[in-house]
């Protein structure tokens, strides 16, 4: 009997190594068998010394982590198609680890029973499980640069030291970029720049007889030493330096030093005689040594799936901890992690620009809106975006705004699949209300300005913080220039922009005890988005802009540029600017312990010193309340 | 009163285990409640008129599913247009394993039981199931029944900036919760989709609220 299901697991597995070498009828038989488990973010998989399941995993979708315990010291994160938990087929003892969803999750899982006769007939599929299960690397076939320990031996090797890591294998690049020794200079340097790749092998039936690099062509080719045409067995350096293939990352590092050389090729036997199987380059080694933004924007950049950029977008996560912890302030790390963001969200238009079937009609800029557009985003949160694309003829406009709809998509799209959940109002450029020509964005911001009801107030709040993450830079600025325009014709928008900002509900109660949500989800919780971080942005917008300043959006930032437009509040603006500094931080430490936005607390996980200094920015939102009350006359709109 | 009586003795044999499997209450603890995912493929949208084509059902308890526990089955119906050839694919000629619609009926409820049933716009495939069974002069399903279409509008955020509409395809659930629209328009493949989006709903709902099965079914069905 036909069946779907079975048919699409099959389908899924046979890409992914060991399934990949079954054949289709094993590979179909067992299907009908597989279980599909969803979990969701945050439920665990398995425990440490939970007995063994029946099963062992596939990540079919979403991504598992591997952890040693509640401390959480990470093993390994599992993508799609990685597989996990594989003690049970080799040992009939308990899990020596947990895993977890790390997000939504779809898991394959397959019954051991009717896999294992498999690792019997297959030798491949035997030998590549044990391989997985014994050797420190999950996947010996990986290509990807993940880079830490297997977590099945982790009792004894924990993946943290940094002393250890560097006896792990190296992963290399296996895909190979080469030429043969009468290519052309023009055309290999084309290739390299193409590939974005710094060296070039030079091969010669398989066998590698030199390298070029970027070096190469500087010194050799563009001093006038050689001439451009010239083939790449003029400049190639020759001999070169092999290595065998299981190289750890601290040999790696020597013969590279030792050689003073960037690139090692690695072959099968270690000798210039075998079959090339692949490079290392600094790069790779820089990667595997850490979390280092620098070696993070390169592989941002060189990223070519928007599937590629989410483990880089885990190791961000990581980074931010990891700088938290060490006290670095909040300033320098939200400056570096917004800068990491934004370099993902570049290069997910990129790739969304490159899959397009044409290049855009006419100019257009991607606007973050928000906390994104605030730069106060650390942490995954929603994603808040619009569009804005040069004015076409009235009869070009549908056909326009149909090509940037579809643009949208696929960005927003490419956002999710980085883990930007999408908004849940809608906030979207995908959406046809937020991607619009200047000339209606025009309209648009002139009408919620012209007549400020609540809803209109609330979308300005939301709007009005964007900032250009991609394309025209002119196209922002007209419409900011526009805005101000508009708030000089209609002063009173200011009134209501001031009112909105007051009506946040309050952080503390009569006692000054905290105020904590009364049902849903959260009961109990203290949402310090709603209650502190709020009001301190909105009062940050309305005030800058009532000073015509647009280019700075972030609320820490504003405040610093009230403090030096009115010296006689400097002292009061500067405490409003490490409140929300300090605010942030504290959602940020939450978020990352929980994995979520960090919005809710619970307030009995608090220390005592924790609640404290949270109170005292309580007190700073209380008078920058008053002050907006008293300068913006609101009592008047709401009396 | 006769009348009843004598259509109960008439009923078949695999209708009254059917019924019977309903002795047992639904079980109390959602994960603990078996549902069973089902899509249909129809010759058309006329109740009176069109057919079943083909039927997919999927189980599903405590999120998890297994390949082997569906079912999915072509059904030999000598009626047929060819109009709508072109949403779900079935063709006459296609080699295929076929079976009668009474057989399948039979099979159907054999695997369903007394589980609460998940289907996308439900009310549709419900009443054509129902109206195959009464050709057969055979009763009503009986199982609860639950609609995606209907839940996931609760699943939305009450907000002056979204604009909620009035129906929700299969399609735009599977963009909104980003699942591979892979055999979209076959029926076990579409019963999958709609099963996947089923749990993504109730893990929302259930992050707004506590959320027991009676809530679930509180939902005002029409069939």
């Amino acid at each position: 009997m036909k069946n779907t299901i079975s048919e699409r697991i099959a389908d899924f597995l046979k890409d992914f190594p060991p399934f990949n070498e079954l054949n289709e009828i094993d590979l179909g038989r067992f299907s009908t068998e597989v279980v599909i488990s969803y979990k969701e973010k945050g439920e665990r998989v398995f425990d440490l010394e939970e007995a063994p399941h029946p099963y062992f995993y596939v990540v079919h979708k979403g991504a598992i982590l591997l952890h040693k315990d509640s401390d959480d010291s990470i093993i390994d994160l599992c993508d799609e198609g990685d597989i996990f938990g594989l003690r049970p087929l080799m040992a009939n003892e308990t899990y020596k680890m947990c895993a977890t969803a790390h997000e939504d999750s779809i898991l394959y899982a397959i019954p051991i029973a009717a896999f294992k006769p498999l690792t019997q007939t297959y030798e491949e599929v035997g030998n590549f499980l044990i391989e997985s299960f014994a050797s420190n690397t999950r996947n010996p076939y990986s290509k990807k640069h993940r880079g830490t320990l297997y977590g099945e031996r982790a009792n004894s090797v924990s993946g943290t030291e940094p002393v250890l890591f560097d006896l792990q294998p190296i992963r290399y690049s296996k895909k190979i970029v080469s030429c043969n020794p009468d290519a052309s200079i023009k055309s290999i340097a084309a290739t390299m720049t193409k590939k974005r790749v710094g060296s070039m092998l030079v091969m010669e039936e398989k066998l590698p007889v030199g390298i070029i690099t970027d070096k190469d062509i500087r010194n050799k080719v563009a001093t006038g030493i050689f001439p451009i045409t010239a083939t790449a067995k003029d400049i190639m350096t020759s001999p070169v330096i092999t290595y065998p293939r299981n190289m750890t990352i601290a040999q790696a590092q020597m013969a590279m030093m030792k050689s003073n050389i960037s690139h090692l090729c690695l072959t099968k036997d270690g000798t210039a005689n075998s079959e090339t199987v692949g490079i290392l380059s600094k790069h790779d080694v820089m990667l595997e040594l850490g979390n280092n933004p620098a070696v993070m924007i390169k592989a941002i950049k060189r990223a070519r799936k928007f599937k590629k950029i989410k483990p880089i977008r885990f190791r961000i996560m990581q980074l931010l901890e990891g700088y938290l912890e060490q006290n670095i302030p909040l300033t320098l790390v939200s400056k570096i992690i917004s800068e990491l963001n934004d370099a993902c969200t570049k290069q997910v238009m990129q790739i969304a620009l490159r899959k397009m079937p044409k290049a855009p009609p006419v100019p257009f800029a991607w606007l973050a809106m928000g906390s994104q557009g605030r730069s106060e985003q650390l942490l995954h949160t929603d994603q808040d975006n619009a569009l804005i694309f040069t004015d076409v003829p009235e009869e070009q406009f549908p056909e326009t705004q149909e090509y940037f709809l579809q643009l949208s998509k696929c960005v927003t799209k490419g956002l999710r699949d980085i883990s930007y959940e999408y908004c849940p109002a809608e906030m979207m450029a995908s959406n046809p209300h937020w991607c619009l020509s200047l000339e209606k964005w025009k309209e648009q911001v002139s009408s919620w300005i012209g007549n400020p009801g609540p809803d209109e107030v609330l979308l300005s709040s939301i709007f009005f913080d964007y900032n250009i993450v991609y394309g025209d830079t002119a196209l922002v600025d007209a419409l900011t220039a526009h805005i101000f325009n508009a708030t000089k014709k209609h002063p009173i928008f200011f009134l209501h922009l001031a009112g909105g900002a007051l009506q946040n509900p309050s952080p503390t109660g009569f006692f000054r005890q905290f105020l904590v949500e009364e049902d849903g989800a959260h009961k109990d919780f203290f949402d310090i988005k709603r209650r502190a971080l709020m009001p301190m942005t909105d009062a940050a917008r309305v005030l800058i802009l009532s000073h015509q300043i647009k280019s700075i959006n972030n609320t820490a930032q504003r405040f610093e540029k009230l403090a030096a437009l009115e010296p006689a509040q400097e002292a009061f603006f500067l405490s409003c600017s490490y409140a929300i500094k300090a605010l942030l931080k504290f959602r940020t430490k939450q978020g990352l312990l929980h994995n979520d936005s960090g919005r809710f607390i619970a307030l009995d996980k608090l220390t005592k010193e924790e609640k404290i200094k949270l109170k005292r920015t309580f007190k700073t939102i209380k008078e920058l309340q008053e002050l907006l009350r008293v300068r913006f006359k609101v009592s008047n709109l709401l009396g | 009163m006769e009348f009843f009586k004598k259509r109960k003795v008439n009923l078949p044999t695999f209708w009254e285990t059917y019924e019977a499997s309903f002795e047992v209450p639904l079980p109390k603890q959602l994960k603990e409640v078996r549902f069973v995912v089902l899509d249909t493929e129809t010759t058309g949208f006329d109740y009176e008129k069109d057919r079943i084509l083909a039927l997919g059902c999927l189980a599903l308890k405590n999120n998890t599913m297994v390949a082997n526990e569906s079912f999915e089955r072509y059904l030999d119906q000598h009626f047929y247009h060819a109009d709508n050839v072109e949403i779900h694919g079935i063709l006459r000629t296609e080699n295929r394993a076929y079976s009668s619609e009474l057989e399948v009926l039979q099979q159907f409820l054999a695997f369903i039981q007394n589980a609460v049933l998940v289907a996308h716009h439900a009310g549709f495939d419900i009443k054509m199931i129902n109206k195959a069974l009464e050709r057969y002069g055979l009763p009503k399903l009986k199982n609860k029944v639950l609609d995606t279409a209907v839940l996931y509008r609760r699943t939305l955020i009450r907000s002056p900036l979204l604009e909620k509409k009035e129906h929700y395809s299969l399609d735009e659930l599977a963009d909104k919760f980003d699942i591979s629209k892979k055999d979209r328009h076959t029926a076990l493949g579409d019963a999958y989709i709609t099963a996947i989006a089923f749990i993504k709903i109730v893990a929302k709902l259930k992050a707004k609220k506590p959320i027991t099965l009676k809530k679930l079914l509180s939902q005002r069905m029409r069939l």
